[in-house]
C-alpha cells in the first residue's frame, strides 16, 4: 500500500509590537512574572480593551506581501473557555473577519519551488503561562504574556512531508523577519506552530482523519514530530485500525507525540462578537502609508547585493536568506571595504559557529564592528588568516574585540624581512638533511620549512614573505 | 438645619451662602445614612476619605466647581480606588479596586464628595434589588416595599432624601425602574454617551451610567458633568458634549411625543392609566402634540434582551474565577473544582440563572436561533425607531406596568413573571436611545413613574420636556413621610 501524506499549519506568529493588542503594558521578553501586567492584563472588573494599530498595521504588512484580500473593517470575536492563564474567561479573536484572507507563500522543496496557499490570517490576544513546577502544591500564573497581539496564520492543507512543512516554517521566518513584523524568535515562542496531519491511500480524494500537534518551537522539532506522527498513523492504519481526531503534543525527550485531549470533548468556544470592541478601521491613507513604508525583502536585497557589493549570486542568496545575518552585513559592510572577504568569512566560518549553537546572528556575542575589524586586520596584514581564525573563535566566546585580542595576546603579525630571515636562517641551518633533501629536488619539502618558520613564530610571520624569503635562501 | 430632601441646588446655595459647612454638609449626611440605616441603601460607606475631601474644600475655600461639596452616592458597580466595590455579591464581597471608574472620577473631580457605595441587584441583574447578596433594601414609601432595582440603593437613598443624588446604570431600565417606584428622577443616556471604563459590566452593549436625583434639572447637572469620550472605552461616543442646563428651560410648544400602539395601556392598572392620561393632558396643555406611532417589532424587545443580555453576561461573568480577585472557595481539588466551588459559593441564583441561559444561548447549535437572531431582532427595533423619529421628537410610556410590590410577592415561582417589570425600558437599551423616567403620581400612595424616549443623542429633548413637567407639576416634590423608618 502506497500512502500519502496531507499536512496544514497553523503558524503562530508573535507580532512586535512595543505594547500588547489591547493595553499599554510591555511586551518586552524576560522580565520578572507579572511585571508586563496593567489592569487590563489581568481582567480586572470594570476594564476595557483599548486597541494597539500598530498590530494591525503589522498584521496587513504581512498580507500584503503574501498577495492576500485585506479586510480593513476588523471585527473581533470572543473565544469563551476556562483556564487559570486566561485572565477574562475569553480570548479575544477574529472569527468571521480575519484581518489577512488567502495569499500564498513560496516554499523551497526537492522539487524546486512550490507555491502554498494561505487560507487566512487573523489577529488575537496570546494567553498568560502557568507554571506548575516551582511552588510545591501549587500552581503559578504568570500574566506577562497575556494580551500579547498573535498572527494566527492558516495554511490550506498542501505540504506533503515533514521537509515541506520545515521549508515553509523556514519561508515564513524568513518573510515575518523581513517584514519586521516579529523578531521570528522560536526558542522564545514568538514563531511556533500547530501541525495537522493526515494519511490517505495515494490517489483518494478524500482526506483522512486529522490529528493536531500543538504548540511545536523549532524546526528540528517540526520535522521530527511530523515523521513521528506520520508512522503511527500509517501503523494504525495498515494494523486495520482508525486514527482518531485528537489533539497531541510533541515530547521531544521521547521524541514521539502522544494524546492532550479528545476533540470530542474539546470546548464549545461559544464564539460571539465582543460587545466592548468597535470595529477597527484602517484608512485608506493608513493602508498606503504602510505600502509606502514597505522594507526590502530578501529577493530584492539579495539582488541589490550582487550589484552593490559585487558578490556571486550564490554569496549573495546565503547572506539575504535570513534578515538577522543581513542585517549584520549592511552594518559590518560600512566598516570594511573588503566586501568579498567579509562576505566568506560570514558564510564560511561565522556561519558554521552560528550553526554548531544553533543560534541567530544577533543572538551571538558578535557585533558587526568588531567582524569588520577582524577583516580589517587581515586585509591589512596585520594578521593572518589563520591567525584570524583563532582570534575570532576568542571574539565569538567572550565578545572582545579583535584588536584588544590581538594586542593583548601578542598575536601582531611579523611582517619585518630582516625578523623573519634570522627565523628562516635559523630553520635552515638546523634543518641540514631537508635542505640537501630538498635542494636535490624533492620540492615538497617547501611546505615543511614554512611549517617550521610557522611554529617558531607561533603562526604570526607573514606567508608571503615567508614565502619569498625562502625561495631566495634556498636557491 | 435640616439636609435631608434637599435638591443639589438647593445644597450648592447652603453651602455658597455659608450656612453650612462641605464638612458639616458630609457628617450631616453620615448621620441622616446611620438614622436610615434600615433602609439598607448602602453596602459600604466612605466616611473617612468623605470628611477628609470635605475638610480640604473647607480649607480651600473654593466652591467653583460645578458639584463643590454635594454629597453623592455611588451604585456599588463603578469601581472605586481603595474602597470595597461588590457588585452586592459574595463573589467580590472583599474586592477593593485599585482604579476609579471614568464616571466616578469625574463627578469627583467636579467636586463631588463620595459619601458610599449603594445596594443594588447582585451584579445589577433584577428589578427588585431582592437579589443583593446584602439583603434587599426597603421602599422609603413603604416599608417591606421593593426599591425597584437593579439600581435600588441608589434610588431609595435619593428618595430618602440622604444623598440629592446618586450614579446607576441601566442595561434594562435599572435607573428608570426604581426612580419610578421610588418617585424620582432618572435618566439612562444614549449609549457611549457616558465612558463604561470601570463599570463592572453585566451586559456590555446594553449597559450605560447615569444619574438619580430629585429633579431633570439635578439629572442634567450631574450628567453635564459624567458625560464625554473617554478613549479607555472604545464604544464611548467621540461628540461634542453641550451644556444640558442651557436648553432646559425652553417652551415645548410644537413637540411632537409619539404614544406606541403596540402597547397595550387598557391591561394596566387603572390608576396607572389615569395618571398616563393626566400627563398627557399637562403636555398638551403646554403646547404639545401627541401622535400615534407604530413599532411593529416592539413586543419582541423582552424576548430579545433576554437572549443577548445574558450571553453578553456569561462571558463577562467568566472573570470571576477565584484566580486574581474576589471569593475563593477553600478546600478546592484541582482547576476545574476550584472554579465550580468558587463560583457555585460565590454567585446568588439568579445571576446563576443568567449566566446558563446565556450559555445556552451561544452554545454550538443554539447560536443562530438565539443569539444571532436576537440581534437581528435588535436591528429591526432600531430601526422601528429610527422611522418614528422621523415624524416624533420623543416618546411617552410609563415606566413600568405597575408600582413597587411587596418583597418576595414577584418572580418567586416564575422568574419570567419580574422580567416583565422591565416591559417598557429594555427597548431604548436595545436601541442605545436616551430615556428617562420622572414621577407623574402616585397609586395607593405609591409612585408612578412616566418614561420619556429621546432620539439619538438627544438627551438635551427629553431633559428639557421633563423639566418643563417638573416646573408645571409638583409630584417630584412629593416626599415619603418616613415614618416606617
Amino acid at each position: 500500500m502506497t500512502w500519502e501524506t496531507v499536512i496544514g499549519l497553523e503558524t503562530h506568529v508573535q507580532l512586535s509590537t512595543k505594547t500588547k493588542l489591547f493595553s499599554r503594558a510591555s511586551t518586552k521578553f524576560g522580565n520578572s512574572p507579572n511585571t508586563n501586567v496593567n489592569l487590563i492584563d489581568c481582567g480586572l472588573p470594570g476594564v476595557l480593551p483599548s486597541v494597539n494599530k500598530e498590530a494591525f498595521y503589522k498584521a496587513i504588512r504581512f498580507g500584503m506581501a503574501v498577495g492576500a484580500q485585506i479586510n480593513q473593517t476588523s471585527i473581533f470575536d470572543r473565544k469563551n473557555y476556562f483556564y487559570a492563564d486566561l485572565p477574562k474567561g475569553y480570548q479575544i479573536t477574529q472569527m468571521d473577519l480575519p484581518i489577512v484572507l488567502g495569499g500564498t507563500i513560496e516554499i523551497e522543496t526537492d522539487d524546486g519551488i512550490k507555491t502554498v496557499n494561505i487560507t487566512r490570517a487573523h489577529l488575537e490576544e496570546d494567553a498568560g503561562k502557568s507554571i506548575h513546577d516551582q511552588f510545591d502544591g501549587y500552581s503559578a500564573i504568570d500574566l506577562n504574556r497575556a494580551g500579547t497581539p498573535l498572527l494566527e496564520i492558516v495554511s490550506e492543507p498542501e505540504l506533503s512531508n515533514a521537509k515541506e512543512a520545515v521549508s515553509y516554517m523556514k519561508a515564513m521566518h524568513q518573510l515575518v523577519t523581513y517584514l519586521d513584523v516579529s523578531d521570528g524568535n522560536m526558542s522564545q515562542g514568538s514563531l511556533r506552530c500547530d501541525a495537522n496531519v493526515s494519511i490517505r491511500k495515494k490517489g483518494d480524494p478524500k482526506l483522512g482523519t486529522r490529528t493536531e500537534i500543538k504548540n511545536i518551537n523549532s524546526f528540528k522539532f517540526i520535522e521530527k514530530a511530523i515523521n513521528f506522527e506520520i508512522k503511527r498513523q500509517i501503523k494504525q492504519l495498515e494494523n486495520g485500525e482508525t486514527v482518531t481526531q485528537e489533539t497531541r503534543l510533541y515530547d521531544s525527550v521521547k521524541d514521539e507525540t502522544r494524546p492532550m485531549r479528545s476533540k470530542e470533548f474539546a470546548n464549545d468556544y461559544r464564539y460571539f462578537p465582543e460587545p466592548d470592541l468597535l470595529p477597527v478601521v484602517i484608512s485608506d491613507k493608513e493602508m498606503q502609508a504602510i505600502k509606502d513604508n514597505f522594507p526590502e525583502l530578501a529577493k530584492e536585497k539579495e539582488e541589490r547585493y550582487a550589484k552593490e557589493f559585487e558578490l556571486s549570486e550564490y554569496d549573495a542568496q546565503i547572506l539575504a536568506s535570513s534578515k538577522s545575518m543581513a542585517d549584520f552585513f549592511e552594518k559590518s559592510s560600512q566598516e570594511t571595504k573588503n566586501y568579498s572577504l567579509l562576505s566568506n568569512w560570514m558564510i564560511g566560518e561565522i556561519s558554521a559557529f552560528l550553526n554548531k549553537d544553533a543560534i541567530e546572528i544577533n543572538q551571538s556575542k558578535l557585533t558587526p564592528v568588531n567582524v569588520a575589524m577582524l577583516i580589517n586586520r587581515i586585509d591589512d596584514q596585520t594578521i593572518s588568516g589563520k591567525i584570524g581564525k583563532s582570534i575570532f573563535e576568542e571574539m565569538y566566546t567572550s565578545g572582545a574585540s579583535p584588536d584588544e585580542i590581538i594586542e593583548s595576546q601578542g598575536l601582531k603579525q611579523i611582517s619585518d624581512d630582516g625578523a623573519i630571515e634570522e627565523i628562516i636562517d635559523t630553520v635552515i641551518k638546523e634543518n641540514p638533511g631537508q635542505v640537501e633533501a630538498y635542494l636535490g629536488g624533492k620540492e615538497k619539502l617547501f611546505g615543511f620549512f614554512v611549517g617550521q618558520v610557522m611554529k617558531l613564530t607561533e603562526g604570526k610571520a607573514n606567508p608571503q614573505s615567508v614565502n619569498t624569503i625562502l625561495k631566495k635562501k634556498l636557491k | 438645619m435640616s439636609i435631608q430632601f434637599k435638591s443639589i441646588t438647593e445644597l450648592k446655595e447652603m453651602l455658597d451662602n455659608k450656612s453650612i459647612s462641605s464638612e458639616e454638609l458630609t457628617k450631616e449626611t453620615f448621620k441622616l445614612a446611620e438614622d436610615l440605616k434600615e433602609l439598607n441603601c448602602f453596602v459600604t460607606m466612605n466616611q473617612d476619605a468623605a470628611i477628609k475631601k470635605a475638610q480640604e474644600i473647607d480649607q480651600a475655600n473654593d466652591l467653583s466647581s460645578a458639584l463643590s461639596g454635594i454629597p453623592l452616592a455611588q451604585k456599588d458597580l463603578f469601581c472605586t480606588e481603595g474602597l470595597r466595590t461588590t457588585c452586592s455579591s459574595k463573589i467580590l464581597s472583599n474586592f477593593v479596586p485599585p482604579y476609579t471608574a471614568t464616571a466616578v472620577e469625574k463627578l469627583e473631580h467636579a467636586g463631588s464628595i463620595t459619601i458610599g457605595k449603594t445596594n443594588m441587584d447582585e451584579f445589577a441583574m433584577g428589578s427588585s434589588n431582592e437579589t443583593s447578596y446584602f439583603g434587599n433594601v426597603h421602599n422609603p414609601w413603604k416599608r417591606g416595599y421593593v426599591p425597584g432595582g437593579s439600581s435600588g440603593g441608589s434610588a431609595a437613598a435619593v428618595a430618602a432624601g440622604i444623598v440629592p443624588a446618586a450614579t446607576g446604570t441601566d442595561t434594562g431600565g435599572s435607573i428608570r425602574q426604581p426612580a419610578a417606584h421610588c418617585g424620582i428622577t432618572g435618566i439612562k443616556p444614549t449609549y457611549g454617551r457616558v465612558s463604561r471604563w470601570g463599570m463592572i459590566a453585566f451586559a456590555s452593549s446594553l449597559d450605560q451610567a447615569g444619574p438619580l436625583a430629585r429633579s431633570a434639572e439635578d439629572c442634567a447637572i450631574l450628567l453635564n458633568e459624567m458625560s464625554g469620550h473617554d478613549s479607555k472605552d472604545t464604544t464611548s461616543l467621540d461628540v461634542e458634549t453641550t451644556d444640558l442646563l442651557q436648553s432646559i428651560n425652553q417652551p415645548i410648544k410644537g413637540l411632537k411625543i409619539g404614544i406606541v400602539k403596540e402597547f397595550n395601556l387598557s391591561d394596566l392598572d387603572s390608576k396607572v392609566q389615569n395618571c398616563f392620561e393626566d400627563s398627557k393632558k399637562l403636555y398638551e396643555k403646554l403646547g404639545a402634540e401627541f401622535v400615534e406611532i407604530s413599532l411593529p417589532n416592539i413586543s419582541a424587545s423582552v424576548p430579545a434582551y433576554y437572549s443577548i443580555a445574558p450571553a453578553e453576561c456569561s462571558s463577562n461573568l467568566s472573570r470571576f474565577d477565584g484566580v486574581r480577585f474576589g471569593h475563593r472557595a477553600e478546600n478546592t481539588g484541582d482547576l476545574n473544582d476550584l472554579y465550580i466551588k468558587s463560583r457555585s459559593e460565590g454567585f446568588g441564583d439568579e445571576v446563576k440563572r443568567r449566566i446558563l441561559i446565556g450559555t445556552y444561548a451561544l452554545s454550538a447549535g443554539y447560536y443562530d436561533a438565539y443569539y444571532k437572531k436576537a440581534q437581528q431582532v435588535r436591528r429591526l427595533i432600531k430601526n422601528d425607531f429610527e422611522l418614528a423619529f422621523e415624524s416624533i421628537d420623543l416618546l411617552m410610556t410609563p415606566t413600568s406596568p405597575g408600582t413597587a410590590f411587596a418583597f418576595g410577592s414577584k418572580g418567586a415561582q416564575n422568574p419570567v413573571e419580574l422580567y416583565l417589570e422591565d416591559l417598557f425600558t429594555i427597548s431604548s437599551n436595545l436601541a442605545g436611545l436616551p430615556a428617562i423616567s420622572i414621577p407623574h403620581g402616585q397609586v395607593n400612595a405609591l409612585p408612578v413613574g412616566l418614561q420619556l424616549i429621546g432620539n439619538f443623542l438627544k438627551e438635551d429633548q427629553i431633559l428639557n420636556a421633563a423639566h418643563i413637567f417638573q416646573q408645571n407639576s409638583e409630584f417630584h416634590l412629593d416626599k415619603p413621610s418616613m415614618g416606617d423608618f
